[in-house]
């Protein structure tokens, strides 16, 4: 496995039944780069992302995150990588501080790490008057880059973020992409899924799944310029539509 | 270790953060006992009676006021005919009605005396147990006027042992321990569960590196220790307030009560690794576990007098057995010598509760 790269994948295949999900998939990550993992519903991105964070098993193929077999060593790779799912990934009845607690202490943090890094989050994201309050109470906006703070609260190598700015409004998006960006500066790697073209293009190397498999996988300026469209909307729409 | 603490500490804060969880634990405990022990009681006490004495002699007077020294039963008022008493019962004045002939005391003495009890069998058992508790007590005016007992008859001395009061109480409290143990372990379990899988949050700790099986542990143990506490709370009210004995061994006592609460939340796990929501989860929860086990448990109504089909079935219901080990031990003051079979039907009920949750777990999983 190349230095650099922190997830592998080689023929990565999951099946349910006679159905295939993800169909012998291969493609690397490197280090601190932003990964658009792109795809329709369906196309098997979600199965895909799910084998990786350990969360499925997959039926053949070899894949390595974080440096770490996914067959073999399920455990090291949990406690090496951060996830942010779909849905809301806080408990809104705990406070922003007992969020940070709760999670700092799965992974292992102790408590003088925990207090540290918590107190430099709230000032990053300017809540110190929040910090005691329910995360219920929270705007919609701070919540959802709490959540993502919480996801890279023990410094994880690689954070996967499942459709992650769902829901948002623009300028929280914006903010949102703005702190994807430091996590990746920090070395952290994010591997990202999204339904919005706009932001296929915030990313350094995007893939797009159709049935299973990856049909394409660059940057987006490449990719735009292969398929000679104005935008990823349109390239994303070719690809979808002509499978093969 | 460390993990499970701060997973542990979170679960408390849930639910102490949740007025309605709190409720079920504490509130629905406390009233249960209290609506067992006051409300709902088949016993027979200030039961109303109206008297037609006919006789008016020393003799039918002894006999009122022998019937009327009892805690049974109090005076409604007097009737001069038999259109009084049906008054009397459609009005609601009286529950019972005693009818004594003329010449009362003549014919006592001739052993030939006869007096009529009237009852309202609009409510077949009460009036049941009020013709009982009446004939009985006449029956021992009898014997004690006559100081003999009649040639002709055979006299039953009754005892009841282990309750000699009746007192219903002492069959409710068990019984209510068993059902909030149910509610409190099942239901709130499978509940919280299920919960973490609406909200998402159950895959974030599934990717996080807890084990699931710690995860279930650590969402269980708080339910433990609080349906621990409700069991001692309903125990130390049945103590104070209801005077319930403890023939047996408390040490006996705690041990099966952890073994029924364990159950109770291997069938709450399982329940929740069955469904994705907690509306679902309650409803199983609730209908195909609490009334079963209300009904069905010998509780409430006597397993032996079921029809097979339902004796049967009753015996699927871990609280059947809990309720004749809790028994057993507070009043028979027995053992595990006779007890074991039921401790063990128990046991069983957890292996295969847990097997089959983690099974489906990892089902789920793969």
């Amino acid at each position: 496995m190349d230095e650099q790269s922190v997830i592998e994948a080689r023929d990565f295949t999951k099946k349910f039944g006679s159905f295939t999900a993800v169909d012998s998939i291969s493609f690397t990550v490197a280090k601190g780069e932003i990964f658009g993992f792109l795809g329709a519903n369906g196309a098997g991105k979600t199965t895909a992302m799910k084998m990786l964070t350990g969360l499925l098993t997959p039926t053949s193929g070899q894949a390595r995150v974080a440096g770490f077999d996914v067959w073999h060593e399920a455990d090291k790779i949990k406690r090496n990588i951060g996830y942010m799912s779909q849905k809301f990934s806080l408990y809104n009845d705990l406070t922003v501080v007992e969020n940070m607690t709760l999670f700092g202490g799965i992974y292992g943090m102790s408590m003088p790490e925990i207090k540290d890094k918590a107190a430099q989050v709230i000032d990053k994201l300017a809540i110190k008057s929040f910090k005691d309050r329910l995360v219920a109470s929270l705007p919609l906006g701070f919540k959802q880059k709490l959540a993502f703070s919480v996801a890279i609260f023990h410094r994880p190598q690689i954070v996967f973020l499942d459709e992650p700015t769902g829901g948002v409004d623009p300028v929280t998006r914006r903010q949102f992409w703005e702190m994807i960006y430091a996590a990746a500066e920090n070395g952290i790697t994010p591997f990202v899924t999204t339904h919005y073209m706009d932001e296929a293009e915030y990313c350094h190397r995007v893939s797009v799944m159709v049935e299973g498999k990856i049909m394409a996988l660059d940057t987006p300026a490449a990719l735009k310029a292969r398929y000679d469209c104005k935008n990823m909307g349109e390239v994303f729409l070719k690809l979808a539509r002509n499978p093969g | 270790m460390k993990e499970l603490a701060v997973f542990i500490k979170k679960e408390f804060r849930h639910i102490f953060r949740d007025g309605r969880t709190l409720l079920i634990l504490f509130g629905l405990p406390v009233a249960q006992v209290f609506l067992f022990g006051y409300a709902i009681t088949n016993e027979v006490k200030d039961a109303t009676i109206t008297v037609w004495d006919q006789s008016h002699d020393v003799m039918s007077r002894k006999l009122v006021t022998k019937i009327l020294a009892t805690d049974y039963f109090k005076l409604a008022g007097v009737a001069e005919n038999y259109a009084d008493i049906s008054n009397g019962f459609r009005s609601g004045r009286h529950m019972l009605a005693l009818v004594i002939p003329p010449d009362f005391a003549r014919k006592f003495q001739q052993h030939e005396a006869q007096v009529q009890l009237l009852l309202d069998a609009s409510d077949p058992n009460m009036a049941n147990l009020l013709a009982n508790y009446a004939s009985g007590i006449i029956a021992n005016f009898t014997r004690q006027e006559l100081r003999y007992a009649p040639s002709n008859q055979i006299v039953t001395e009754v005892r009841m042992t282990y309750n000699p009061e009746l007192k219903g109480v002492f069959l409710f409290v068990p019984g209510v321990i068993t059902v909030i143990l149910m509610i409190v372990s099942t239901l709130l379990t499978s509940i919280a569960l299920t919960r973490e899988k609406e909200l998402g949050t159950m895959e974030i700790l599934l990717v996080s590196p807890l084990r699931p099986g710690i995860i279930v542990i650590g969402k269980v143990l708080p339910y433990l220790l609080l349906s621990f506490l409700n069991a001692i709370l309903i125990l130390g009210l049945g103590f104070t307030v209801f005077q319930m004995p403890m023939a047996g061994s408390m040490p006996l006592l705690v041990l099966e009560l952890i073994l029924f609460i364990i159950a109770a939340l291997s069938i709450g796990i399982f329940i929740s690794t069955k469904t994705a929501s907690q509306q679902v989860a309650m409803m199983i929860s609730l209908f195909a576990l609490m009334l079963p086990t209300i009904l069905l448990s010998g509780f409430i109504f006597p397993i032996d007098s079921m029809p097979w089909p339902l004796q049967w079935l009753s015996n699927i219901m871990p609280a059947k057995f809990f309720i004749i080990i809790v028994k057993g031990i507070m009043l028979q003051g027995v053992g595990l010598e006779v007890l074991w079979r039921e401790t063990l039907v128990i046991l069983a009920f957890i292996l295969v509760f847990t097997v089959a949750s983690i099974k489906n777990f990892t089902i789920r999983l793969a």
